[in-house]
This record gives C-alpha cells, sequence and structure tokens, in this order.
C-alpha cells in the first residue's frame, strides 16, 4: 500500500504493531534511566567529549535535519501557500494568481463531489473499522491460549495484512466480487443470483470494506500481545467472585484491553481515511461507478494529478490533515472517559 | 461468544500442554479457527487457480482448481505490454533494495543522535520527529511533486530519485523510532567502556552501535522491502514513462485494457508480485508476526 517517506505509518497496516510497541515501550530518550552510566559522565561536567558530542548529535541528525526541511516541512509550508492560488503545474511559478480563500469557498460551498468523497470515506471508515477491530479482537480471543499450532494459524492470519495493501490483491478483489467471481459462485451454491458487486454504486464500496475487514491480522497481533498482559489474578479473582465467563470478558478483559482498544482504534481510523490502492484499482483511478468509491484520498489525487487543478488539491490536503488532526484529538479527549490505565502496568 | 478464562492468560512459566484445562472445548476452538484460515485464505488459492485457468474456465469453471492446468497465462502475462514484465520487475527490485539501503543507513544515524548523544534542542526534535509519525502522505504529495519536478527529477535521466532521495533522508521516522527503541536496549556500559578506551561519539557508533543494532536493522530492512515493493501511490505520482514502471503500476495497465481475455495473464502477474512478498512471509514469519512485537513488549 502506499506508504510515504515522510514518516507516515498511515496506510500500512502492517505498520501498526510495531508503532504500538513503539509507542508503549519508548519513553522520551532524552530521559535517563536510573543508574545508567550516563549520570555517572554527566557530573563530570561539560568536558571535551560532552562538546563534541553535541556537534556528533547534529552531524548523526544531519540527514534526517535536510529531510525533514527539504521533503516535509518546506512542502507543507508550499502546499499551504499554494491552497490560495490557481496553481497548475503548467504555468510558471511567475504567473501564479492568489485567490484568497477561493479555494477553500468552493470546497465547502460549491463542489457537491467534494462533500461526497467526504461522504464515501467517512462511511468506509465507521463501517469498516469497527467491523474489522471486532473480528481482530475475536479472532484474538480465539487464539489467546498457549498450545502447540497457535504460531501458525497467528502467521496465516496476518498474511493478509502483508500482501492486503497490493495492487495484486486489489486485483483479485475485485475480479472475486465481479459477475464470474468466487463470490458469486459461492452464492450459488446456496442458489442465489449474484451480480457483479463491483460494478454496483450500492454495493462497491462494500467490496472494499471486506477487503479492509479481511486484513484484521494487524490489529489481531496487536490484542494479542495486549491479552497476554492482563493479569491472571484478576480473572481468578472475578471467577471467584462468581463471574461467568462473559461477565470476565465484560468486566475484565475489556477494561483492561482498553488502552490497546484505543490505540488499534485510533490507527485503523487515520488507516481508512487514507484507503486509496483498492479503490483505485476497483475504479481504474476514476472513483466509479457513479462515484461510489470516490474515497478522500481518491479525489485529491484526481483533482491535483488529472485535472492539475494543484491549487484546489492543496486545500484538499490541508483541510485533510486538520480533519485527521481534530478526530484524533476526538479519540484522544473522550478516550480518558473509557480507556483503563492500570496503575501498576509501566505503559 | 468465546471469552477468555484464567486458563487462557497463564503466564509464560508453565509449558504449553500443562496450561490446557479440561472444559476448555479445544476441538471446538480448533474448528472455529480451520474455518476462518479456510475463509481468510481462500481469495488467494483462488487467485492462484485462477492465474492457471483458461480464460474459458475463468467464466464457467466455478471450482478452485482447473481442469486443465493453462500455465500460459505467465508467459502471456509476461509479455503482454510493449515492454516485459521482467522490466517492471527489474524496476521494483532496485527501488526496493535501494530504499532498504537508503532507511537502513539514514535511520541509524539519526536514531543514534536521538538514543545516545546529547546535543541541543534534542527533545524538540525528537517531538518533531514523533510528530511526523502521523502525517498522512497524501498531504504533501503535491508540493513534494512540485518540488521534485522544479529540481528536473521527474521524469528525467534517472525517474526513481524522487521516490528515493527522501529514503535516504531518514524521512521514515517509523524506522528512526524502532531504532532509537532498539538502542535504548544496549547497555550503556558498552559505551562507557568504549569511552574509556578512547573512542569518541563515532567511534562509539562504529563500534558498540552498529554492531549491535544489527537485529533492528534487519527490521528495518525487512519491512522497507515490503513496504516499497507494494506501494502504489508514489510511484503512480512519480513514474511516467512505461519502461520505467514499477510492477504496481504495471498492473493497473491490466485494467485499461478492459478486454476480458487479459484476466488470466494478470492473475499469472499479480500472483507473481506478490511472490517475493509472500517469501519474506515464509522466511521471516516467526520475526514478522510476533518477534518485533513480543520483543517491544517485553524490552
Amino acid at each position: 500500500m502506499p506508504k510515504f517517506p515522510a514518516g507516515n505509518f498511515g496506510t500500512d497496516p502492517t505498520r501498526g504493531e510495531e508503532l504500538f510497541v513503539a509507542l508503549t515501550t519508548a519513553p522520551d530518550p532524552t530521559r535517563r534511566g536510573p543508574g545508567s552510566v550516563r549520570a555517572h559522565t554527566e557530573r563530570r561536567g561539560p568536558g571535551r567529549f560532552r562538546h563534541s558530542e553535541g556537534l556528533a548529535g547534529y552531524v548523526f541528525l544531519s540527514p534526517w535535519l535536510i529531510g525533514l526541511m527539504g521533503v516535509t516541512a518546506v512542502p507543507m509550508l508550499l502546499s499551504l501557500y499554494l491552497s490560495f492560488t490557481n496553481y497548475d503545474i503548467l504555468t510558471p511559478f511567475s504567473e501564479v494568481q492568489w485567490v484568497g480563500l477561493a479555494n477553500y469557498e468552493r470546497m465547502f460551498t460549491a463542489d457537491p463531489s467534494y462533500w461526497h468523497a467526504v461522504r464515501v470515506t467517512l462511511t468506509f471508515a465507521l463501517i469498516a473499522v469497527p467491523l474489522k477491530l471486532a473480528a481482530a479482537l475475536g479472532v484474538a480471543l480465539l487464539l489467546n491460549r498457549a498450545w502447540r499450532g497457535v504460531g501458525v494459524f497467528r502467521g496465516l492470519f496476518y498474511l493478509p495484512s502483508l500482501l492486503g495493501g497490493s495492487v495484486a490483491l486489489a486485483i483479485v478483489w475485485v475480479n472475486m466480487f465481479n459477475r464470474d467471481g468466487a463470490f458469486n459462485s459461492l452464492l450459488s451454491l446456496f442458489g442465489i443470483q449474484g451480480k457483479p458487486w463491483v460494478n454496483d454504486p450500492d454495493w462497491a464500496l462494500e467490496t472494499l470494506m471486506v477487503l479492509a475487514i479481511w486484513q484484521f491480522g494487524a490489529p489481531m497481533v496487536i490484542f494479542l500481545a495486549g491479552l497476554k498482559q492482563v493479569p491472571t489474578e484478576l480473572y481468578e479473582a472475578a471467577s471467584v467472585d462468581g463471574a461467568g465467563r462473559f461477565r470476565q470478558f465484560r468486566n475484565v478483559t475489556l477494561p483492561m484491553l482498553s488502552p490497546v482498544i484505543f490505540f488499534n482504534l485510533v490507527l485503523e481510523t487515520i488507516n481508512g481515511f487514507q484507503g486509496f490502492t483498492a479503490a483505485f484499482v476497483l475504479s481504474n483511478g476514476t472513483g466509479g461507478p457513479v462515484d461510489s468509491t470516490l474515497m478522500y484520498t481518491l479525489n485529491l489525487y484526481i483533482t491535483g494529478f488529472t485535472e492539475l487543478d494543484m491549487g484546489y488539491a492543496s486545500a484538499m490536503a490541508w483541510v485533510f490533515l486538520l480533519a485527521i488532526a481534530v478526530i484524533t484529538a476526538i479519540f484522544f479527549s473522550t478516550g480518558r472517559f473509557w480507556v483503563h490505565y492500570s496503575d501498576g502496568e509501566d505503559r | 461468544m468465546v471469552t477468555v478464562t484464567p486458563t487462557d492468560v497463564a503466564p509464560t512459566a508453565a509449558p504449553p500442554n500443562a496450561r490446557r484445562r479440561p472444559g476448555g472445548r479445544p476441538v471446538l476452538r480448533l474448528l472455529i479457527l480451520v474455518a476462518i484460515v479456510a475463509v481468510v485464505l481462500y481469495p488467494l488459492f483462488w487467485m492462484i487457480g485462477t492465474s492457471v485457468k483458461s480464460q474459458e474456465e475463468i467464466v464457467n469453471n466455478l471450482g478452485l482448481l482447473p481442469e486443465r492446468f493453462t500455465p500460459g497465462n505467465y508467459t502471456a502475462g509476461w509479455s503482454n505490454f510493449d515492454v516485459s514484465f521482467g522490466r517492471f520487475f527489474l524496476n521494483s527490485a532496485m527501488v526496493s533494495l535501494l530504499t532498504v539501503v537508503g532507511n537502513g543507513l539514514s535511520c541509524l544515524l539519526a536514531a543514534y543522535a536521538f538514543a545516545r548523544l546529547r546535543f541541543r534542542l534534542r527533545g524538540m526534535w525528537f517531538a518533531v520527529m514523533i510528530g511526523t509519525l502521523l502525517l498522512p502522505q497524501h498531504v504533501l504529495i503535491v508540493p513534494q511533486y512540485i518540488l521534485f519536478r522544479t529540481l528536473g527529477l521527474v521524469g528525467g535521466d534517472w525517474p526513481y530519485l524522487p521516490l528515493l532521495i527522501p529514503q535516504f533522508l531518514a524521512t521514515e521516522a517509523f524506522f528512526v523510532f524502532l531504532m532509537v527503541q532498539f538502542m535504548r536496549g544496549v547497555p550503556r556500559e558498552l559505551d562507557e567502556a568504549a569511552r574509556i578506551d578512547g573512542a569518541g561519539p563515532y567511534g562509539i557508533f562504529r563500534h558498540i552501535i552498529l554492531p549491535l543494532s544489527r537485529p533492528a536493522l534487519v527490521t528495518t530492512a525487512i519491512f522497507s522491502f515490503i513496504w516499497t515493493w507494494n506501494d502504489f501511490f508514489r510511484q503512480l505520482v512519480f513514474l511516467s514513462q512505461l519502461e520505467d514502471y514499477t510492477v504496481p503500476v504495471a498492473l493497473t495497465l491490466f485494467i485499461d485494457s478492459t478486454s476480458q481475455s487479459a484476466v488470466g495473464p494478470m492473475f499469472a502477474m499479480s500472483v507473481l508480485s506478490l511472490l517475493p512478498v509472500f517469501l519474506f512471509f515464509v522466511a521471516f514469519q516467526r520475526m514478522l508476526v510476533e518477534g518485533i512485537n513480543t520483543s517491544g513488549i517485553k524490552g
């Protein structure tokens, strides 16, 4: 799946687990651990080593700094500027016209296809993400038991997350839900007459949702890691108190797992918003049939690189960025009402 | 609803079998899992089966296996376009391998600075790096395209520069993060010992951190390769000449040629394109699925 050199893990489903590990286990390295040798050397004051270390720090950091400036910061500022212009790639920079807020005005008031794309994207994320996480949690619960062969299952469930973002798999998917595809053969076994689902505006997006859900392995692995952290004593205590399996799940597993659920939810939602490849393949880059798969990023791509309306596309990009920031902030602010962080845990 | 019992979350002390308690319905659980595996893997088997079916069978034979094995789809797909798929595979391999090199090198340098060296504004830069983790690539693609095009690098003599330059500048913050975290696990006593022996920051990097970071480098290499191999968006944007196409971009050409006769060859090339990722999966399964995950949580 598309991935981003400027440090985005966004659209890649496999990226989640490592990031989760990184976010949950790597405190700021600028903080010193207790009893580290560092503490000892520090006390010697600003010696020659510390001086050379400061210089060396920037030497080692220089590729990253150049990348930050050249590939991330400057493009972001350029994008912000362009969003106030009518820039298309064909006119030279000197003739670019400042149009003020016209692009944003058009986006919010005069472009129904923009809002259609927003709706498609939200629909996709609102349905696919919860189902994907439910599948991931359900299978993780089934697998959360040490027995021989569990590794094989875990590997097989994870495989779609590695393959699913590719063009090749999107091609397979589209054909699978086409007239002569595997899905209709399955239906015909039950005597149901199928149809070319991918060509039906009412069903095309649903086939993409199924593709997203199919890749439940990546969040599943994270759930499994989380389940291993739940202390056994809690279940024992619940069991002593007479809680059945369902009560234990409801009152022990879910609260103890809520930080992991929260993490998966944030990550998969952001991923869901960025779905591009499958929608592109299904619609041959148009967002069809009848704009039913016009995901936000696909709309942005069409605007910027097919219609060459790069000023407008830049405005879309900035609204996208802000929307993701706002949604993430909402997640975090509501999270404290339902995410349970146990005190004893070193998270 | 299957819920967790105390035995499910047993600590790691006891051997696996000792934990199984009667009444855990292992058979039922196994049956459910096998059923889910069948559903999950069905698309992959269907893909492989279809890739060796004749056009007629693709339409009429609803089964998984072909009645007549038709490997001709592979040769037909290989040379379906003016440029052979061999070229596309070479292009993809080159981009992916150079990305592996670039990410490994540049992220390791940055990670060493963040994890081990003290310098002004380090905390701020580290926060910025974390901030870029969540930045969607679609936000930057338009201005990056404009910048690289202004520099004459888009569709230039070697059109892969816009794809590769960022990878040599540690912009894949995710890997920087991974390595920082890994290096934190390397005992600082080793640094100190080297320091006493007269090593400076460069010597410590060369003789302590670099050799000890091999596991993190291997992880970075594997994921760099798989993600770049599967990447579509950037390659779609930056590659415009047929002979420069990578495999994912070339595969979309099959969709353009809407004729039904291309389905077999299209599937054959899809199977081939997934093969490297699949081989990586087979070779590094443990590492991909649990290695990074559990090592991080235990660490």
